[in-house]
C-alpha cells in the first residue's frame, strides 16, 4: 500500500500549479468573483474561457481523452491531481457535457467524419454542448421518452420536448436521445443516439428558473426539426447501449471531493469571522462538531475515490461503485452548503442580485449562500437520482 | 499509488485467512467461549508456529518488522473469526509499548519470550475513574530503598487472566491528571500484591479488574524512564486503537455480507425479503458505510504514523468514523436478521457484540471526535493565514 505520489506525479503537481498560476486569468477570477458577490449569474464566456485555454496545453481541456483525440490521457492518478490543482485554485469548472459525456461517446461509437467534425471543437472550447435526455414524463425511468425521430429520406424528423437542459441558452449543439421504433419489444430497443444543431430551425429553448432564482436549465421545444442522417451515433436503435455508457462516464469524477474540500476551507473561514455566543463561530462545540463530522465524511470519500481510482489504473474501469461516489458525494455537498448557509445566520436572507435589489448587504462572503443551499437541493436528483443510484448497486452489486 | 498488498503480505493474509477457516470455524469458537479460561492455549501456540506473534517485532528480535499495513491484515481476518485470543492486548499494545520503551537488555529477554509464546504482557491502564484519559492515573508507585511499592486499582484490562506477566501504569509524581509522573513497571503476574478479579465480557472475551495492594517492584523492572511514559502510551494506544479499527472492518464485512445473504434467502409473502426495495436500500447504505469504514481505515493505514500529530488524528479520525459505521452497519445487520438477530444462538448477534464492544475501546465516537476536533484547531488557525481565499 503506497498511497505517496510518485516523483513523477510530484513533478506534474507542481507544472500543473504552476500551469494554473500562470495562466489563469485574473480577470476570469475577478469577473467570476465579482458576480459571485453580487449573486450574478455567469457569462458564456466566463464559463468557457478557461476550458479554451486548456484546450491549447497538450488536451489539457480532456483529461481522460486518449491522445489520439486529442486528450491528455491523463493517470487516474494524475487526474485526481490535476482535480484538485484546479480545485485549490479556484478555477472555474469544466461544462462536463462536451468532455465528459459527448465526447467519450463520439470516439468510442461514432464513425470518423464525425469524430473529424466535433471532436476538436470540444477539445478547444469553442462549441459549446449540452444534454438532451430527461423528459417531462421520463425522469428516473429514462427509456420511456418519447421525443420522436422519423426517417424521411436523408433527414430524421424529430418531435417532442427534452426538459432539464442545464445551459442550453448558450448551447450550440445539442446531443438527445430519440425515440426510433415505437414498436420496439422493450422500450429501451427503440432508442437512437443523434447530434443536433441548436440553430435548426423548430428548436425552441425555454428558460425554467430555479427555487434559487438562477436559470441553469431549460425546456427544450422540437417542432419538425430536420437532422440529417449522418448525425446518427452508432447504429439506429442501439442509443441506450451508448446512452448507458455515457451515464457511467458522467459518475465518474461526481464525487467532487477537491471543490468540497475547498468549500469546507472556505466554511472554517467564514465561521471565524461571524460571531456567536461572544466567540467566533468555529470554536462553538456544536458547529465545530457539524465540521468535523463533514470532514471525516469527506475524508472517507476521499480514500473511496482513491480506491475507485487504483482499481481504474489496473484497467478494472469505472463499475457501479460510481453510484456510491455519487450518492455521498452529493451527500456531502449538500452537507458542506448547509453548512455554510448556517454559518452566516441572518444574511442567509438576503436574495441579492435580483431585478429588485440595487443594493448589497451584509458582508460580501454571505451572499447566495442560501441559494447555493436551495440550488444544491439538485445534487441528489440529477445524474440518476440517489434512489436510482441504490437500485443500482442493489442490482449491480449486491446481486438483489 | 496504490492499495496493494506486497507478495508477503498476501501470503500473511492467506495464511491467517486459513488459520480462522480451518481452526476457528463458528463451533469451535462457540466451544472455546465457553470454555473456564475462555481461550486456547493452542491457538496461541499455533500463531507461535506460523510467527504470528512477531509480526509487529523488530528483525533484531526475530519478528517480522512488520508495519501498520501487515497488524491491519492480521487483526483485519481475526474480526471475521471473532478470535478471541488476546492478541491486540497482548502483542499489539503491550509488546509495542516494550517495544518503543525497552532498555536493550528488556527488549533482549522479552521479545523473544512474547514471540515464541512462551510469554504474554498485557496493559492495565483503565482506572475506575479515568474513563478513556489515559493520563488519569491514581494508582500510585512510591519509592522504598531500591523498591517500589504500587497501590492501586486497574479496571477492565483484557486478557489479564491470560496473560503471565502486567505492564501496569502508575505515578510516580504529579497530580491525578498530569501527563508527567506516569511510570511503567513490568510485573509476574503471579506476584505478591496483585488480585484479579476475573468475568467474561459482553462480547464473551476475557477481561479482569487488577486490585494492587503493597506490590514491591525493583527499579530494574520500569518499563521507560521514570515518570515520563506519557507519550509512548499514547502512541502505542493510538497505534492499538488503528489495529481494532482493521478488526471492526472485518467484523463489518461479516455483518454486511451475512444480512445481505439472509436477506435474499428470508421468503416472506412467497418471495425473498431482499425484493423489497426498503431492505435493498438498507443494504446498499450498510455496503456504503462499510466502504466508508475501510476508507479511512486505508486513510490511517497509509498516514504518517511516525509524525506524532499526524498519527493521533489518523487515530481518532478512524476511530470516529469506523464507530458511526458499527452503529449503523450493525443495528441494520440486527434489524434485517429479524427475530435470528436477536437470539443468542445465531452468530450475527455475537458480530454485532462485538463490533459495539470495539467501538467503546480506546474511547468512544463522542470521545474521539472531540479529540479530532481539538487537534484540527490548529489547521484552522493555518487556513486563516493563507491567502488562498480572500474574505473582504
Amino acid at each position: 500500500m503506497d498511497t505517496a505520489f510518485s516523483n513523477e506525479d510530484l513533478k506534474f503537481q507542481s507544472d500543473v500549479r504552476e500551469f494554473i498560476s500562470n495562466n489563469y486569468p485574473k480577470e476570469l477570477k475577478d469577473s467570476i468573483g465579482t458576480k459571485r458577490k453580487t449573486g450574478k449569474e455567469l457569462s458564456r464566456d466566463d464559463l468557457m474561457s478557461w476550458h479554451k485555454i486548456l484546450g491549447k496545453h497538450n488536451g489539457w481541456s480532456a483529461p481522460g481523452w486518449p491522445k489520439q483525440y486529442g486528450g491528455a490521457e491523463f493517470s487516474p492518478t494524475q487526474k485526481y491531481i490535476f482535480e484538485q490543482e484546479c480545485a485549490r485554485a479556484e478555477c472555474q469548472y469544466i461544462m462536463p457535457f462536451g468532455v465528459n459525456m459527448v465526447g467519450p461517446v463520439i470516439y468510442t461509437f461514432g464513425n470518423d467524419e464525425q469524430k473529424a467534425k466535433h471532436l476538436p471543437g470540444i477539445l478547444s472550447g469553442d462549441v459549446f454542448w449540452c444534454q438532451g435526455y430527461s423528459e417531462p414524463g421520463s425522469g428516473s425511468d429514462l427509456a420511456s421518452l418519447k421525443t420522436s425521430a422519423v426517417k424521411e429520406g436523408d433527414h430524421y424528423i424529430v418531435n417532442g420536448q427534452k426538459t432539464w437542459t442545464t445551459l442550453a441558452q448558450h448551447a450550440d449543439w445539442i446531443f438527445c436521445l430519440v425515440r426510433t421504433n415505437p414498436d420496439a419489444e422493450k422500450p429501451q430497443q427503440g432508442i437512437s443516439f443523434l447530434l443536433i444543431d441548436m440553430k435548426t430551425p423548430g428548436i425552441t429553448v425555454r428558460p425554467i428558473k430555479l427555487m434559487d432564482g438562477s436559470h441553469e436549465v431549460n425546456e427544450t421545444w422540437f417542432d419538425n426539426v430536420k437532422v440529417p442522417v449522418e448525425n446518427l451515433i452508432g447504429q439506429e436503435n442501439m442509443g441506450w447501449t451508448y446512452a448507458k455508457f455515457l451515464l457511467a462516464h458522467e459518475r465518474s469524477g461526481i464525487a467532487g471531493v477537491a471543490r468540497s474540500k475547498k468549500a469546507l476551507e472556505r466554511i472554517k473561514q467564514i465561521a471565524s469571522a461571524e460571531m456567536s455566543y461572544g466567540e467566533p463561530l468555529i470554536q462553538d462545540p456544536a458547529f465545530k462538531s457539524k465540521i468535523a463530522n463533514a470532514e471525516l465524511e469527506l475524508n472517507s470519500l476521499e480514500y473511496t475515490e482513491l480506491r475507485t481510482l487504483a482499481k481504474d489504473s489496473a484497467g478494472k474501469g469505472p463499475g457501479p461503485e460510481s453510484s456510491l461516489l455519487k450518492i455521498k458525494g452529493t451527500d456531502i455537498q449538500q452537507m458542506v452548503t448547509e453548512l455554510a448557509m448556517e454559518a452566516v445566520g441572518y444574511y442567509a436572507n438576503p436574495h441579492l442580485g435580483t431585478t429588485l435589489s440595487n443594493e448589497y448587504v451584509g458582508p460580501d462572503y454571505a451572499t447566495n449562500l442560501s441559494g447555493s443551499y436551495f440550488n444544491f437541493r439538485k445534487a441528489s436528483i440529477y445524474g440518476g437520482s440517489n434512489e436510482i443510484q441504490r437500485n443500482i448497486i442493489a442490482k449491480m452489486v449486491l446481486g438483489l | 499509488m496504490n492499495f496493494d498488498y506486497t507478495e508477503e503480505q498476501t501470503l500473511l493474509e492467506n495464511m491467517v485467512t486459513s488459520f480462522v477457516r480451518d481452526d476457528y470455524d463458528w463451533d469451535t469458537r462457540c466451544s472455546i467461549v465457553k470454555t473456564e479460561e475462555g481461550w486456547k492455549e493452542e491457538n496461541w501456540k499455533k500463531f507461535a508456529e506460523l510467527g504470528l506473534l512477531g509480526v509487529p517485532f523488530e528483525e533484531d528480535h526475530g519478528g517480522l518488522g512488520g508495519e501498520a499495513t501487515d497488524i491491519m491484515i492480521v487483526m483485519e481476518q481475526f474480526g471475521k473469526g471473532l478470535v478471541v485470543e488476546p492478541y491486540m492486548p497482548s502483542i499489539i499494545l503491550a509488546g509495542g509499548l516494550i517495544s518503543k520503551l525497552g532498555s536493550a537488555d528488556q527488549k533482549n529477554s522479552i521479545i523473544p519470550e512474547i514471540i515464541s509464546g512462551n510469554k504474554r504482557y498485557v496493559f492495565a491502564y483503565a482506572e475506575p475513574q479515568s474513563r478513556f484519559d489515559l493520563f488519569d492515573v491514581k494508582c500510585s508507585a512510591n519509592l522504598d530503598g531500591d523498591n517500589y511499592i504500587i497501590n492501586g486499582f486497574k479496571s477492565v484490562v483484557f486478557g489479564a487472566g491470560m496473560a503471565t506477566h502486567l505492564i501496569i501504569s502508575a505515578r510516580t509524581e504529579g497530580d491525578q491528571r498530569s501527563k508527567s509522573g506516569i511510570t511503567l513497571f513490568l510485573v509476574d503476574i503471579k506476584s505478591d500484591g496483585i488480585t484479579l478479579q476475573n468475568y467474561p465480557t459482553i462480547d464473551e472475551y476475557r477481561a479482569s479488574e487488577v486490585v494492587i495492594e503493597n506490590l514491591s517492584v525493583s527499579k530494574e523492572n520500569i518499563l521507560g524512564e521514570l515518570g515520563n511514559s506519557y507519550e509512548a502510551i499514547e502512541e502505542q494506544v493510538d497505534l492499538s486503537t488503528i489495529a481494532i479499527c482493521s478488526e471492526a472492518v472485518g467484523i463489518l464485512q461479516v455483518l454486511k455480507d451475512s444480512t445481505n445473504d439472509y436477506c435474499k434467502n428470508r421468503k416472506q409473502f412467497g418471495q425473498p425479503i431482499s425484493a423489497n426495495q426498503a431492505i435493498q436500500h438498507r443494504l446498499v447504505d450498510m455496503m456504503i458505510e462499510y466502504e466508508q469504514a475501510k476508507s479511512i481505515l486505508y486513510m490511517a493505514i497509509t498516514a504518517d504514523l511516525s509524525n506524532p500529530n499526524e498519527r493521533r488524528k489518523a487515530a481518532s479520525a478512524a476511530k470516529a468514523r469506523i464507530g458511526k459505521a458499527i452503529k449503523f452497519v450493525g443495528e441494520n445487520a440486527i434489524q434485517l436478521h429479524g427475530g435470528m438477530g436477536v437470539v443468542d444462538e445465531y452468530m450475527i448477534s455475537h458480530f454485532f457484540k462485538r463490533a459495539t464492544m470495539i467501538g467503546i475501546l480506546f474511547g468512544n465516537v463522542d470521545f474521539h471526535m472531540k479529540r479530532y476536533i481539538d487537534l484540527t484547531q490548529s489547521d484552522i488557525q493555518s487556513i486563516n493565514e493563507d491567502d488562498g481565499i480572500n474574505l473582504s
